[in-house]
């Protein structure tokens, strides 16, 4: 069997016993990154050099160095492109960014440094993670491995596609409103929105900054557990991560889920464009859980048909405010031309940012500026404090919900790059789990007839990702989807 | 209701600039948008108070203690213009 083939438990485990080493695994993936990412646009920088020089000195971490204890110790992992990497390219996919090169690590960087895991690159996503298909890319769309004609989802479709695809066993994203789970769902692949607070985000570019999370992807629950047993935990340099110990979330697995409660959400299963086979995937979901003996009941979350509105003022409000600092002073793109300051910020704000993301600042400019701000932003706030009762009252009486994670399987591209709300329309399941600041974790939940993958959501309660992971494993052991791959044709 | 006025303004205080076009289209878009978002408007919300953050945020001090930080070359790294160990930027009055 191809190293790239073995799941990053299985990786590591064979590093631990001596049957391969790190920088051979690196190398494998390296060689399977040349191979297939011209079809696939997954990687938008390749640190393949940086890469063999960690994975050789994990290698010579003698055995029995505490260093070694790491679950994926010598695993190689890709990064999304928003995440600061020091002395590498970090640009957001964005022209503003083009030249950045990052003079610090951010704090999931030490922690994958700490934890042996050599860095491949970094992986395409829509600009400034504004977006659910990757088109809003400056280096163009990634390309879904189970049908090339389709999105991946986004934004961190990049981080997807290299996992759906072999090209690295693991991949970090962030998720501000589904950005992380949508693109899983379209790819096949497990995706993670930690709880708010539990992952640092010293170092991540900041997006919505009450929102944004960063979190793992990978093939399968247990690899997924053990990377965000890596990347979690308190961080003196984030005022928002919150200390609360990080448990080895591999305890979790394979433990009777019994008894547990699902609660199903009726307005996310009672609305219009739900694709039917999209609620088969969640008909058959309830059906094999409760053979193995969770309970089910059906909750009301009344606020969701406002959730929608409520994320895009909050998220834009905050999007316009953190992107206030690409001036073409400190870093980034610079207009040369402009004669004064002020012709410079605004040539150079225009010309460094794409179509989407001078929506959104203009959006988020708006619902802030006198006149609006109480009507919209505070609105919205209010509205966000509604909607987080809703969850924090199910969770009385119940220890998850699912959901689907998307309304469709993945789209074509092209569909609804003009029309933004449609392709907003596209995050309508995920994004209340931001707004709450819960977790939420999507899983393979079958496919569609076109034969593309179906993802299913599950949510918890804050800092419950182990709950989530015993839940997702039963399901995922039991489904059996995780033994179909893409086709081998690109 | 936005008017082609108020995304002007909102461009100002962006520090962004349009094109005739891109302003038509994009008055047309923020207001499908806006128009959309209105929905709050519905929902009474008398007496709830303002999430702006689902955890308790707490102001976090430390000790006025000297570490080691950024030195100038570090911090001008990525500039786009510099001279002399300084950021340098165009004309600020006419």
């Amino acid at each position: 069997m191809r190293l790239t083939e073995l799941s990053a438990a299985e990786l590591a485990k064979a590093i631990r016993n001596g049957e391969t080493t790190s920088k051979d695994v690196t190398a494998a993936f390296i060689n399977r990154i040349e191979q297939k990412n011209k079809g696939l646009n997954a990687f938008v920088s390749k640190e393949f050099d940086l890469a063999l020089k960690a994975a050789g000195e994990y290698d010579k971490i003698p055995a029995g160095n505490s260093k070694r204890s790491s679950p994926l110790f010598g695993v190689p992992i890709a990064l999304k492109d928003n995440m600061c990497e020091q002395g590498t390219k970090v640009t957001c996919c964005s022209k503003i960014l083009e030249n950045f090169i990052a003079p610090y690590d951010a704090a999931v960087v030490e922690k994958l440094k700490e934890a042996g895991m050599p860095i491949l690159g970094k992986s395409n996503m829509d600009e400034f993670a504004m977006g659910s298909s990757t088109e809003n890319s400056v280096y163009g769309p990634s390309l879904n491995p189970w049908d090339k004609q389709r999105i991946p989802g986004g934004s961190s479709g990049g981080s997807a596609v290299a996992v759906a695809a072999g090209l690295a066993p693991v991949a970090l994203g962030s998720d501000t409103g589904g950005s992380i789970r949508q693109p899983a769902s379209c790819c096949g692949v497990v995706g993670l929105k930690p709880t708010y607070g539990r992952v640092s985000r010293y170092g991540l570019v900041a997006f919505a900054s009450s929102l944004d999370q960063i979190g793992p992807f990978a093939r399968n629950i247990e690899d997924t557990a053990a990377l965000l047993r890596v990347i979690a935990g308190y961080d003196p340099k984030d005022s928002t991560s919150i200390k609360e110990e990080v448990p080895d979330y591999s305890a979790f697995l394979n433990k009777s889920i019994k008894g547990m409660k699902i609660a199903i959400p009726k307005e996310y299963l009672g609305r219009g464009g739900l694709a039917p086979d999209v609620s088969g995937s969640i008909k058959s979901a309830i059906e094999i859980y409760q053979k193995l003996g969770a309970e089910f009941g059906e909750v009301s979350l009344p606020h969701t048909e406002y959730c929608l509105a409520t994320y895009y003022i909050i998220a834009t409000a905050e999007a316009s405010s953190n992107l206030a600092r690409y001036d073409g002073v400190h870093y980034g793109y610079r207009n040369k031309e402009a004669k004064t300051l002020s012709e410079m910020y605004s040539s150079t704000r225009a010309e460094g940012f794409g179509d989407e993301v001078k929506r959104r600042i203009m959006l988020g400019t708006y619902v802030l500026s006198a006149g609006y701000y109480d009507a919209y932003y505070l609105k919205a706030q209010k509205v966000r404090t509604l909607i987080k009762r809703d969850f924090d009252n199910v969770f009385k009486n119940y220890d998850c919900l699912l959901t689907p994670t998307a309304p469709t399987p993945a789209f074509k591209l092209g569909e609804k790059i003009a029309d933004p709300i449609q392709m907003y329309l596209s995050d309508i399941f995920t994004i209340s789990v931001n707004l709450a600041g819960v977790p939420g974790i999507s899983i393979q939940g079958g496919f569609s007839k076109e034969k593309l993958p179906i993802g299913i959501q599950l949510i918890g309660k804050p800092f419950k990702e182990g709950e989530l992971f015993k839940l997702a494993y039963a399901y995922e052991q039991a489904a059996l989807w995780t033994k179909f791959r893409p086709p081998e044709t690109v | 209701m936005i008017t082609r006025k108020d995304v002007e303004h909102a461009a100002k205080l962006s520090q962004l600039k349009f094109g005739e076009e891109e302003l038509n289209r994009l008055t047309k878009q923020l207001e499908d948008i806006i128009g959309f978002v209105d929905k709050l408007a519905e929902l009474n919300t008398d007496g709830i108070e303002p999430t702006s953050s689902v955890i308790p945020v707490v102001n976090v001090t430390r000790e006025d203690a000297v570490k080691p930080s950024f030195d100038r070359e570090q911090a001008l790294s990525n500039a786009p213009e510099k001279e002399m160990g300084h950021y340098k930027i165009p004309k600020i009055m006419e």
